[in-house]
């Protein structure tokens, strides 16, 4: 009796997280004429593909996908290169003023994100870069979280096994690129995707500095669809749909890593 | 392990790091302090004023607009996420649970829709009419189709808490799994042992022992709540809403900074954001007494 009670919430909850995503399958090859008669789910023979083709005569989709991807990527690659080397030095290594930089790292850690909107406007419109897809990455490079994920987990990287890449003739940094790197694979996974994510979704600052339509991200450039073809609802569905995918998959691919590395600050800090 | 060839090595691996967060962290935060003293037209032109810029916000009806529907959105999702997060959290930690993985993948997977374009779906289940939500509760429970979500004044808060509850709620119960599955088991025989039942349990062994974790998901989701922004202002169609019942504190923030071009009245708003985010943060911590005991 109590396990039947037990699943049935689960499998309540279950229903009430997955209905809106199956919606949003549903609604991308929904005629927009359906979305008045069936507001479930129309018959499988009236679902159609129209929606994506009006996506792309309408808007620059892929153009916009190919600039989320570029601004994700280039920002991900810099944020794990910078935050890794970072986090293995302040994990293996002592040396003067680590405790006092580490202080102030955390301590900017509390201060809210749109604190610095209008200092990194200013900062970026005087580095001529207001319009651009660099004026994306260039302030994304640093992530604090993720140089204390790093130095969290590469902390457990036994002394010995560096000492022995040493005697074998690695200097500092092979050791860094051919030993801690390597072992550190699942945190680099975690590390990927929640970069990856922050970057995929980000909005605001997107909204702020990018004025040519040629140059929008996803985000901002399916949210402007919403004013400029405000009835074509299955468009915008069908872009919703194709934007989500990408971190679908990613998500699929590094999901272990995932799950591991989201909790490990919190369980072990 | 402190090598000649390695006292170089640590400063060497932190420059790029430490360099970036010097110009695009640390400058901004100070140039940030700097600029909430003067009022700006753009970035070409500014005027130095002293404190006028927070006296003038705090005088400001808008700003208390902002404020009030922020700190309903905040304590409407916290009240409402956290108790269901570890509600689920503590079911799916059952041993003879089985399909664990499978249950803890479906409540995280709106996480993965991404808060921006979570928004742009639920602007269409809201909608009045052909709305999924509307549909649903008509064909549940016979109420009418009609209700408009996000153009009643009254509803555009609970909505936004109700979007934000599908989005958060699997997110957080990923900690709170963790954290139970970290729980010494032995302390649960001990206490089953000692006659204690279920809600003793919970209360003796289950919260003090997630009692870490619960306290940062806490503070972590009341700042996050705080710095709402996108939910409210894509399921406003880029405004405000009705009445202005969908300003929030960092939409006040932008409107007058971006769109007005005050940068310096930009720079006050978020340093007085802050400051709240900061003294709830340690009227939190002082509350559920963290730090004071040893774990």
């Amino acid at each position: 009796m109590r396990r039947v009670v037990i699943y049935s919430l689960l499998g309540l909850f279950s229903i009430l997280c997955l209905v809106p995503i199956v919606w949003l399958v549903a609604s991308a090859f929904k005629a927009n004429a359906d979305f008045q008669t069936y507001a479930f789910a129309p018959p499988v023979d009236r679902l159609t593909l129209g929606n994506f083709t009006s996506l792309f005569k309408q808007m620059p989709f892929l153009r916009f996908m190919m600039n989320s991807f570029f601004v994700a990527g280039a920002t991900v690659i810099i944020q794990l290169f910078f935050s890794s080397l970072g986090g293995f030095a302040l994990a293996k290594y002592e040396f003067a003023g680590k405790k006092v930089m580490m202080g102030v790292m955390l301590a900017t850690m509390m201060i809210p994100g749109p604190v610095l909107l209008a200092p990194m406007y200013e900062l970026i419109y005087h580095l001529r870069l207001i319009d651009s897809h660099l004026g994306l990455i260039v302030p994304g490079m640093v992530n604090v979280f993720g140089m204390f994920l790093f130095r969290q987990s590469m902390l457990s990287v036994p002394d010995e096994m560096l000492q022995a890449a040493r005697i074998d003739g690695c200097n500092e940094f092979q050791i860094f690129w051919h030993v801690v790197l390597p072992v550190s694979r699942p945190i680099v996974g975690a590390f990927c995707l929640i970069a990856f994510m922050g970057t995929w979704n980000s909005f605001l600052w997107p909204q702020i500095i990018l004025q040519s339509s040629d140059r929008f991200t996803l985000p901002i450039g399916l949210n402007q669809m919403v004013g400029v073809y405000e009835a074509d609802y299955g468009a915008l569905m069908s872009g919703t749909l194709l934007a989500v995918l990408p971190v679908v998959v990613l998500f699929f691919l590094l999901q272990k890593e995932f799950i591991a590395g989201l909790t490990k600050g919190a369980v072990k800090g | 392990m402190q090598l000649n060839s390695s006292r170089s090595a640590p400063y060497l691996f932190l420059a790029p790091f430490v360099l970036s967060f010097l110009i695009f962290g640390a400058y901004p935060i100070i140039r940030s302090m700097i600029l909430s003293l003067y009022i700006t037209s753009g970035p070409e032109a500014q005027q130095f004023v002293g404190l006028d810029n927070y006296l003038h916000l705090l005088q400001d009806p808008d700003f208390w607009t902002a404020f009030r529907n922020t700190a309903t959105f905040a304590i409407g999702s916290v009240a409402l996420q956290l108790p269901l997060s570890l509600g689920l959290a503590i079911l799916l930690n059952r041993s003879d649970m089985r399909g664990r993985n499978v249950f803890r993948f479906i409540f995280f997977s709106p996480n993965l829709m991404g808060l921006v374009f979570s928004a742009l779906l639920f602007m269409l289940i809201l909608a009045p009419k052909f709305g999924l939500l509307n549909a649903s509760l008509h064909a549940l429970f016979g109420l009418p189709s009609t209700t408009r979500w996000l153009s009643t004044p009254e509803l555009v808060m609970p909505a936004l808490i109700m979007v934000a509850l599908w989005l958060y709620t699997g997110f957080n119960m990923v900690y709170f799994l963790a954290a139970l599955q970290s729980v010494d088991g032995e302390l649960y025989e001990a206490a089953t042992i000692d006659g204690a039942g279920r809600w003793s349990q919970f209360w003796h062994v289950t919260l003090p022992g997630i009692k870490p974790v619960l306290i940062f998901v806490v503070v972590l989701s009341t700042i996050g709540s705080f710095q709402l922004f996108e939910l409210a202002y894509l399921l406003l169609g880029n405004g405000s809403g009705p009445d202005q019942a969908g300003l929030t504190i960092v939409m006040y923030l932008y409107q007058n900074g971006f769109l007005g071009g005050d940068l310096g009245y930009a720079a006050a708003i978020g340093w007085t954001l802050a400051g709240m985010v900061l003294i709830l943060s340690m009227i939190q911590l002082r509350l559920t007494g963290a730090g004071k005991e040893g774990r």
